[in-house]
């Protein structure tokens, strides 16, 4: 599906407005990982509101596309999109990580519908949505599989497990989208345990390999209609994305992996956001 | 004597009893279980003939799929087959699996409440001259402490083979514990095996202790018994099949019947199956028991009568048990 200019303008516009929620979600919540939800709204933005094949009032329909979030910290993004494509009240947000709620710290499958699984160890989300890719063949289901990953849980055995098990049994329903963000936890990726060069690493394990600018809806929307004409191999979106994209303060600093804004903090980057989204709209109307 | 009801096998006692692999059972029942429904499938990491997946894989290669020396995908992958309406078994030796990929399965088969069966073969000390490295003797205590999970242990090849096509109707997930070694075939086919409910396989007139058994040992437990009752000491054997959920009623029974329990598994007796019977009795009916299994120590190369001896859970060690449990009434 080509994108509009019209469209594009409503995704940009979504985001913004995913990432103040975001931004209001983590404060009430008072703990949870900022940088990492914010560099994914773009792209959560275009999949839930353009791309996925879904039904937010039947999240259990059998033929959807099945969105895997392998690196669950990010999780505050995907139920802030969640809420806004009507999956349940925007006011449940105010739940997120305290008890009794649906929206766990990090996702739980039984807990809320449409979050397909289970997720939070970094490393298995891929050999998920292997399971599922194959189980969808061995149906002839004609539904598509897409596993979010972090570039962090590239580190991880069972990340590599997966994609050599995703190349020998060809599965061209599967596309995989890492968060190129450069950051994890204790540091920049690169220091951590160097990941580069990750194009090379997922061709020679047999996979079509793109890379975007995970900020460009054009070219994450192209990306995966690319994705959806290579039968062969599975494919691996890099989506080069700018962790804590929005808050001028938050952008490319590891600091805001794993921790929520204060009050004043968050005042700072709702008022930042907030004219970013009156910036978006003038340069629409 | 040898409860006529559970309908066991009435050569048991004798020298030539008939020995089968329990793991026999289970590639047996895998296929039975998969010609009626096609939902199941089965990844194996590399040791197809040995777990006896490869019968299954002979029949529905279609359905087979080998995953390679990759036990944390092995599971993680069945996970996303089993939320897609498949009923994925994974089948490895115990040591690799349930024991690498420990938090796959916590995480994306128990929680996620994924309807995958784990089939850990090569269980217990009795694995051999392989050594410690390849003897599973953890497995039943990590998979009883995990929430949402059955853990099944048989005790011979026909009970290894109604475990299977019963954890194939399970919903949710299932552990089941096997065994390398040619053991002696002490049920037939008639015999009932039901999740979640012990059995009586041995009565004495006047039992004055229980011995509740698991697995491989349910043998020596019984060999033990009938010696102890030429001796004069009368005993009941139950095979405990099910460590989870377990038969709390037949435990809490024999125990008030005897008075004294004693425990026999081919596991670390810290955390195993008597120490799951210990928690019944702790909280219902405190009653004397003494552990039969492996004492906190690593196994070690040798043949497997050998090594069931020098470690103590042999016949012998079975009936020095008893007759320590007794002194303590």
């Amino acid at each position: 599906m080509p994108l509009s200019e019209k469209k594009e303008k409503e995704l940009e516009i979504a985001a913004n407005k995913i990432r103040a929620t975001i931004i209001e979600t983590l404060l009430h919540a008072e703990s949870g990982h900022s940088a990492g939800p914010l560099g994914m709204a773009d792209v959560f933005s275009a999949f839930y509101f353009h791309i996925l094949n879904h039904d937010p009032k039947n999240p259990e329909w059998e033929d959807r596309d099945r969105l895997i979030l392998s690196n669950g910290h990010i999780v505050p993004v995907r139920y802030v999109t969640m809420a806004y494509a009507g999956y349940f009240p925007l006011k449940e947000l105010r739940t997120l990580r305290k008890l009794n709620s649906r929206l766990q710290g990090h996702p739980h499958r039984g807990s809320l519908p449409g979050v397909e699984t289970t997720s939070g160890p970094l490393g298995s989300g891929l050999a998920q949505a292997c399971g599922m890719a194959l189980s969808a063949k061995l149906d002839n289901k004609k539904h598509r599989i897409y596993c979010f990953m972090s570039d962090g849980e590239q580190d991880a055995g069972n990340t590599w497990e997966a994609v050599m098990f995703a190349s020998k049994y060809k599965l061209s329903n599967l596309t995989a989208l890492i968060d190129r963000n450069n950051i994890q936890i204790d540091g920049f990726t690169e220091d951590i345990m160097p990941l580069e060069s990750l194009t090379e690493k997922y061709e020679s394990f047999g996979w079509h390999v793109l890379e975007i600018d995970g900020h460009n809806f054009e070219q994450i929307v192209d990306a995966v209609t690319e994705a959806k004409a290579i039968h062969e191999s599975p494919t691996v979106i890099i989506a080069h994305t700018i962790p804590g994209k929005g808050v001028s303060f938050m952008e490319n600093r590891y600091e805001w992996h794993g921790k929520p804004p204060k009050k004043e903090e968050a005042e700072k980057a709702l008022k930042e956001l907030r004219a970013l989204g009156e910036e978006i709209k003038s340069e629409h109307e | 004597m040898l409860n006529k009801e559970a309908k066991l096998n009435t050569k048991v006692f004798d020298t030539d009893v008939l020995l089968v692999p329990i793991r026999n059972g289970y590639g047996n029942g895998l296929v039975a279980a998969a010609e009626n429904n096609k939902d199941i499938v089965v990844l194996c990491a590399d040791l197809t003939e040995s777990t006896r997946s490869h019968l299954f894989a002979a029949k529905f290669p279609e359905r087979f799929f080998q995953m390679g020396v990759a036990e944390q995908n092995l599971a993680a992958v069945a996970s996303g087959m089993g939320i897609s309406g498949k009923i994925p078994f994974i089948s490895s030796y115990a040591v690799f699996s349930p024991g690498r990929n420990w938090e796959q399965i916590r995480t994306t088969i128990s929680y996620n409440d994924s309807n995958v069966k784990i089939v850990g073969s090569h269980a217990g000390i009795s694995v051999g001259p392989d050594g410690a490295t390849h003897q599973a003797v953890e497995d039943i205590a990590t998979m009883r402490v995990m929430a949402n999970m059955t853990v099944l242990v048989p005790c011979d090849a026909n009970e290894a083979e109604k475990a299977t096509e019963a954890a194939a109707k399970i919903w949710g997930p299932v552990y089941i514990r096997l065994a390398r070694e040619a053991t002696p075939v002490v049920t037939t086919k008639e015999t009932r095996f039901n999740p979640g409910q012990a059995e009586i396989f041995w009565e004495s007139r006047k039992p004055e202790v229980a011995i509740v058994a698991c697995g491989t040992l349910v043998y020596n437990a019984l060999v033990a018994a009938k010696e102890l009752d030429k001796e004069g000491i009368g005993t009941i054997v139950v095979n405990n099949h099910t460590i989870k959920p377990m038969d709390e009623d037949t435990i809490l029974r024999v125990a008030r019947r005897t008075g004294a329990i004693v425990s026999v598994e081919e596991h670390q007796v810290a955390g195993g199956m008597g120490s799951a019977v210990a928690e019944i009795l702790a909280r219902r009916s405190p009653t004397p028991q003494e552990f039969v299994g492996m004492q906190g120590v690593f196994g070690e190369s040798g043949e497997p009568g050998e090594l069931l001896r020098k470690y103590g859970m042999d016949v012998k060690s079975i009936k020095r048990a008893v007759e320590k449990v007794m002194r303590r009434k």
